[in-house]
């Protein structure tokens, strides 16, 4: 995999090039109720890298994302990408960005082929013609032509996430999220998935963030990760120093030992 | 007064939706098939329970006006007497009815369970608004179908009278009377104010149904309760615009 980080995204249907972005995360807050989820957050991901945003279970990472695409607004602090403020509305009509869902989040009313068009055919990209050419060069990129005709019910579940991909795809985004790409799949399918965002990547050059704690993910396509642990940025780094990294709470989170003796959850109830 | 907080944001949030969807309106005919979609669903769909209830309220209407108005010899009046009644007040009211219970429902159930399972995000994220896509062909439906589905309520409860004035024995009056007192007391007016009162009660179900379904959050529980949600509010909106309405049409 390619390393280097390009400052341009190249179009998968065109091949022309348009600026890669960046995103920047300022001092962010973010509280439901009394519950503060996110606690002065603050890092930045350069134009064309992937950025893995790692942690456990409930640590705000999804929450994370969510500012990023303007789907949550934040409490303090704020959330820019490419300079615009991410919950600003002209800013989504600026940029072009995607969000695969953790679920996949397809429409279920809908064939796999028709997920796909929806974007296209309401913001008139092309006409039907030019429509069925992008939609079915997404598919090939995710080899799932033979899906185009199913509806999401009678998809795997590795095929939903690889439609929800081409469904993002299909938008030419300068940006890409994905929340938790790899969750519930089995092994191989997971590192499928990761490496069809690496190639995409490499492929298109486009600025990605991966919210994930798939750590197979992580050490192998990461440029950089970012690991959140109760709202609070605890490492920031290469995949290289994520490896090295001698913070307890890093090393716990990547290679935790299950300790028959001593069993955390009996650690939580007290 | 977390009730009536609750309120007010309903009724905030509704009119929010209204402003959002009517901003969409120049959109209307590029969303051709979404419109006759929910045309069919709206209309076609309702169409059979409407009428059903129709005939038999039509019925009933003619069965217990007849048994009363004998005693004062004045049951050659039963024809005006259904007519107006289904006219000007059960048929629209029958109609929003049925589409709170058969419409409104679905509406509710589909969009909050877009909502749980995050589909209206994506729709965010894709910047396609909700309100063009789902609530616009909704509302331009139901402006289109309810006239429809209150005259047919009309003509089958006027129909549903007849038959029984005709076959029951303390009343026997014969179709052309009925018809003849029917027409006799009842104006142009009359059917225009029930479908004008339809229209009023249908936009306000699907647009209420909407709200309630797309501010859902939660899981599956949640959904069955924005269903239960837009029912009860539908009803309780058609009978209170029901009194307005009325004083309005007056």
């Amino acid at each position: 995999m390619a390393d280097s980080r390009c400052s341009a995204t190249r179009n998968p249907f065109t091949h022309t090039e348009t600026p890669a972005v960046s995103v920047a995360i300022e001092d962010l807050s973010k509280s439901f109720g009394k519950l503060e989820v996110l606690k002065h957050v603050s890092f930045q991901v350069e134009p064309g890298e992937i950025f893995v945003l790692m942690g456990p279970s409930g640590s705000g990472k999804s929450v994370l994302l969510k500012h990023i695409v303007g789907l949550e607004l934040p409490s303090g602090g704020r959330v820019t990408v490419d300079g615009r403020d991410a919950a600003a509305a002209e800013t989504r009509e600026q940029i072009r960005l995607a969000l695969v869902f953790q679920a996949g989040a397809l429409f279920n009313s809908m064939t796999v082929y028709n997920n796909l068009a929806l974007y296209l055919r309401e913001h008139r990209v092309a006409d039907e013609a030019g429509i069925r050419e992008k939609v079915m060069r997404a598919l090939q990129i995710l080899s799932l032509e033979a899906a185009a005709e199913k509806y999401p019910s009678e998809l795997s579940g590795g095929m939903k996430k690889r439609v929800a991909i081409a469904r993002a795809l299909v938008m030419e985004p300068q940006l890409m999220l994905y929340d938790e790409p790899t969750s519930e799949l089995d092994p191989v399918m997971a590192a499928t998935i990761s490496e069809i965002i690496a190639t995409l990547k490499d492929q298109y050059h486009v600025t990605t963030i991966v919210v994930s704690h798939d750590r197979d993910l992580a050490l192998n396509i990461a440029d950089r990760v970012g690991i959140l642990m109760g709202g609070q940025l605890v490492f920031l780094g290469t995949r290289d120093e994520l490896r090295a990294s001698a913070d307890p709470r890093v090393v716990d989170f990547l290679n935790p030992k299950i300790d028959l003796a001593n069993p955390r959850f009996k650690q939580l109830e007290t | 007064m977390r009730t009536l907080t609750r309120v007010l944001e309903g009724i905030g949030s509704t009119l929010q939706l209204l402003v959002q969807s009517l901003s969409h309106v120049p959109t209307l005919p590029r969303q051709w098939g979404r419109f006759i979609e929910q045309c069919y669903l709206i209309g076609y769909t309702t169409l059979p329970i409407v009428a059903i209830l129709s005939f038999f309220i039509g019925s009933v209407l003619a069965l217990q006006s007849g048994y009363s108005m004998e005693n004062f010899g004045a049951k050659q009046f039963i024809g005006s007497l259904v007519g107006l009644s289904i006219a000007r007040e059960l048929g629209p009211v029958m109609c929003a009815i049925l589409l709170a219970g058969r419409v409104g429902s679905a509406i509710a159930a589909e969009l909050a369970s877009m909502k749980v399972y995050q589909e209206i995000d994506a729709l965010e994220t894709m910047n396609i608004p909700p309100a063009r896509i789902l609530v616009l062909p909704r509302l331009a439906a139901v402006l289109v179908m309810m006239p429809v589905l209150a005259i047919i309520a009309n003509l089958v409860g006027w129909f549903g009278g007849a038959i029984v004035a005709k076959y029951t024995d303390f009343i026997a009056i014969d179709p052309p009377a009925y018809f003849a007192a029917l027409r006799r007391f009842m104006e142009f007016k009359d059917v225009l104010n029930g479908l004008i009162k339809a229209e009023v009660f249908g936009f306000a179900v699907v647009l209420v149904s909407c709200n309630i379904g797309l501010n859902t959050r939660g899981g599956p529980r949640e959904i069955g309760a924005s269903v239960t949600r837009a029912v009860v509010t539908s009803l309780i909106l058609i009978l209170v615009l029901d009194y307005f309405v009325t004083k309005a049409l007056l």
